[in-house]
């Protein structure tokens, strides 16, 4: 799960970690009222968007006055920003944080994040700041210090000190660092983090370090255990069929194509959504309806498949173990019943109780089309579309 | 012969009064396992299925029953208290089906085994059958024909795609292992290798991968270093996933261009690991790698 800027600062503030002062705001008029706050007389209007590259995207304006808060306040609401990550469509602004300016000396990147690999906690710190970290990790990974974080003791000073001299942090910056990098660790491991990040990490003419950006991610997984979070959770940031589908708890993702997919398990979603690109057309999501899936939480992916305009027909693909083929059936003759299916449906069962669930289907009356393998049913739904 | 588990191995299932435990549990008895206890705090006394007897701890269960292996199936906020339970108990073989256990909870459970004998597969993974003989987790029952091949995946539903493109080839399973989808996982790709390169009876594997991580890499390049003559097949899943999404599994997301199918694809080919293009074709493909190896006689089962 995604938050917003001026939520991540929030809980900086929280941790101890110096920030840039600054506040959220919704209008013009409260972009003026919060750089009233401000020192000045220069101010930072930033979009906030579920997106990284604003900057060179036009999303962060710098003002010298007041009135210009104003204009670019005026600018950016309602404005569409594209990114590098937001795709060609773009995300519009409906939100601002707007900060003090503060005069930049050096900027450094520094983040946190689970490794799989090493099954720990890693430390990436760089004094290459304020630029793609991709970037740098592809053309020069050496200027990139990491630190892999045991458990059962946290972060050790060394281990922030080693960081701040790879650097080239002096003595009273490296304090400073410690108790930044101190306050991220703490801060992912309390609230479940997936990604805490600070990109620039900025020192300032006046020799403090504050963090200009920050990016804070949580781990789905772990929302379970955090519930003040979900009302942090920005819905217009995500698609509205994401959106339903994280209430049926399925994994769905959006894609450009034109052939709605329902599959059990990621793996064999991934591999079905390739299967129709192999025989020549292009699935229009990935979804995948998870293990323990009940008939109401099928039919419910089955109205996201059809609320897609674009979608000319439906292939689910399903392989079950942990899912009982019988209760997938179910789930397709309820759907179809309550929302009407008018686009070619080809269904193809395997696994625990495939007959049943077969039979339920072919005793439904409705126009399904089976299919003996996955192959099959990709080639099956492609013919169907075109015709 | 087999990996890991056969028929004479004793099995307890932790959360077997669950919906999911108790219908999978049923399952596996049925295969033949030897699922000779379970336990759920607080139900400890009960019988279920049979006279399977429930205990409220894994170390009363060890003991009454003698078991070497335990099946987790609990919701997520209790697994990884669950693993640590079985691996304090114990347990040689840990396999927990759990889906969407936090991860941060992994990663304790990581640094707690190390140097523990306990061999954990999973989490959020389909478990493992070792074909006519036994399982332990939700790999249907019906699809496995005894033979020689090998199979590992990061995948559920794909490992039974695999079986059964093999099994429509004339080929057949010593033992399949689904080792799951997640980042921090008890068990990767080189380990069971390991295990099948030692196994007299697998004369090939087909190892399953997807998009995301570098494990696949990393095996290949172990295979082409260990594996000797046994030959190893692949299929790769996710070739349209796009960047930057989170296709369902956590481990699952191409990052920083890094971890696309096509660059796992060319790098386990240039290991020299044939990579199928479709799952209908991991049957083919093995039966090509089997043909060139001389073992293809020896690996047919009709």
């Amino acid at each position: 799960m995604k938050i917003h800027e001026y939520q991540a600062v929030e809980f900086f503030r929280q941790y101890g970690i110096a920030t840039a002062k600054g506040a959220p705001a919704f209008t013009p008029d409260e972009a003026v009222e919060v750089a009233k706050t401000l020192p000045g007389p220069v101010y930072v209007v930033k979009a906030q968007i579920h997106s990284g590259g604003r900057g060179k995207a036009g999303g962060v304006k710098i003002a010298k006055s007041l009135d210009e808060v104003r204009t670019y306040a005026s600018q950016l609401l309602g404005a569409t920003l594209v990114t590098k990550q937001t795709g060609p469509e773009g995300k519009q602004v409906n939100r601002l944080f707007i900060t003090e300016g503060v005069d930049i000396e050096k900027e450094y990147y520094v983040s946190f994040a689970v490794d799989g690999a090493t099954a720990r906690v890693v430390m990436m710190a760089s004094a290459e700041g304020g630029t793609e970290i991709e970037e740098v990790a592809a053309n020069t990974p050496e200027k990139i210090v990491k630190e892999y974080i045991d458990p059962t003791v946290g972060i050790r000073g060394y281990q922030a000190r080693h960081a701040a001299g790879m650097l080239g942090l002096d003595g009273d910056e490296t304090k400073q660092f410690i108790k930044i990098v101190t306050g991220m660790y703490r801060l992912f491991m309390a609230m479940d983090c997936s990604l805490v990040e600070i990109n620039p990490l900025a020192k300032l003419k006046d020799g403090r370090m504050v963090a200009i950006d920050a990016k804070v991610n949580f781990d789905d997984n772990a929302l379970f255990r955090h519930k003040e979070l979900e009302e942090l959770r920005d819905v217009t940031e995500e698609d509205p069929k994401e959106v339903e589908a994280h209430k049926y708890d399925l994994n769905y993702i959006p894609l450009k194509g034109n052939i709605g997919c329902m599959v059990n398990g990621a793996g064999l979603a991934m591999a079905t959504m390739d299967i129709i690109k192999y025989f020549g057309a292009a699935p229009a999501n990935f979804l995948d309806c998870g293990g323990g899936a009940t008939a109401e939480k099928v039919a419910g992916a089955f109205e996201i498949l059809l609320s897609d305009k674009e979608v000319k027909g439906i292939m689910v693909n399903i392989f079950g173990g942990i899912m009982k083929c019988d209760v997938i059936a179910e789930g397709i003759v309820e759907a179809s019943r309550q929302v009407g299916v008018k686009v070619p449906l080809v269904v193809r069962l395997e696994g625990t109780n495939a007959e049943k669930g077969k039979e339920i289907l072919s005793s439904s009356g409705l126009n399904i089309t089976p299919a003996d393998s996955m192959a099959d049913a990709a080639q099956k739904i492609i013919a169907l579309i075109k015709a | 012969m087999s990996i890991l588990i056969n028929k004479d191995t004793k099995i307890i299932v932790q959360g077997i009064t669950g919906g999911q435990g108790l219908f999978h549990s049923r399952q596996m008895m049925d295969y033949g396992a030897k699922v000779v206890g379970g336990v759920t705090p607080g139900k400890g006394g009960q019988t279920v299925l049979d006279n399977v007897p429930v205990f409220n701890t894994v170390v009363e269960a060890k003991e009454a029953t003698g078991a070497t292996a335990s099946l987790i199936s609990v919701p997520p906020p209790f697994a990884a208290d669950s693993i640590l339970e079985a691996v304090d108990a114990g347990m040689e073989l840990v396999v927990c089906i759990t889906e969407g256990i936090p991860i941060l909870d992994m990663l304790q459970v990581k640094n707690y085994m190390a140097g523990k004998k306990t061999r954990l597969i999973g989490p959020n993974c389909p478990g493992l059958i070792t074909t006519d003989e036994s399982k332990m987790g939700i790999i249907p029952n019906t699809i496995c024909k005894k033979g020689h091949v090998g199979v590992v995946s990061r995948s559920g539903t794909l490992t039974y795609e695999a079986v059964a493109s093999l099994v429509e080839q004339g080929l057949g399973v010593t033992t399949a292992v689904g080792i799951g989808g997640d980042p921090v996982k008890g068990t990767d790709f080189i380990d069971v290798m390991k295990e099948f390169k030692n196994d007299p009876d697998t004369y090939a594997v087909v190892m399953i991968g997807e998009i995301g991580g570098s494990g696949e890499e990393t095996a290949a390049a172990w295979i082409k270093e260990n594996m000797g003559d046994k030959p190893v097949t692949a299929f790769i899943a996710g070739r349209t996933a796009p960047p930057g999404k989170r296709m369902g599994h956590a481990g699952a997301i191409i990052s920083g261009g890094k971890g696309t199918a096509a660059e796992k694809t060319a790098v386990l080919e240039s290991f020299g690991i044939k990579v199928a293009e479709t799952p209908n074709k991991i049957g083919e493909t093995m039966v090509a790698a089997l043909k060139k190896a001389g073992l293809l006689e020896k690996c047919l089962t009709k």
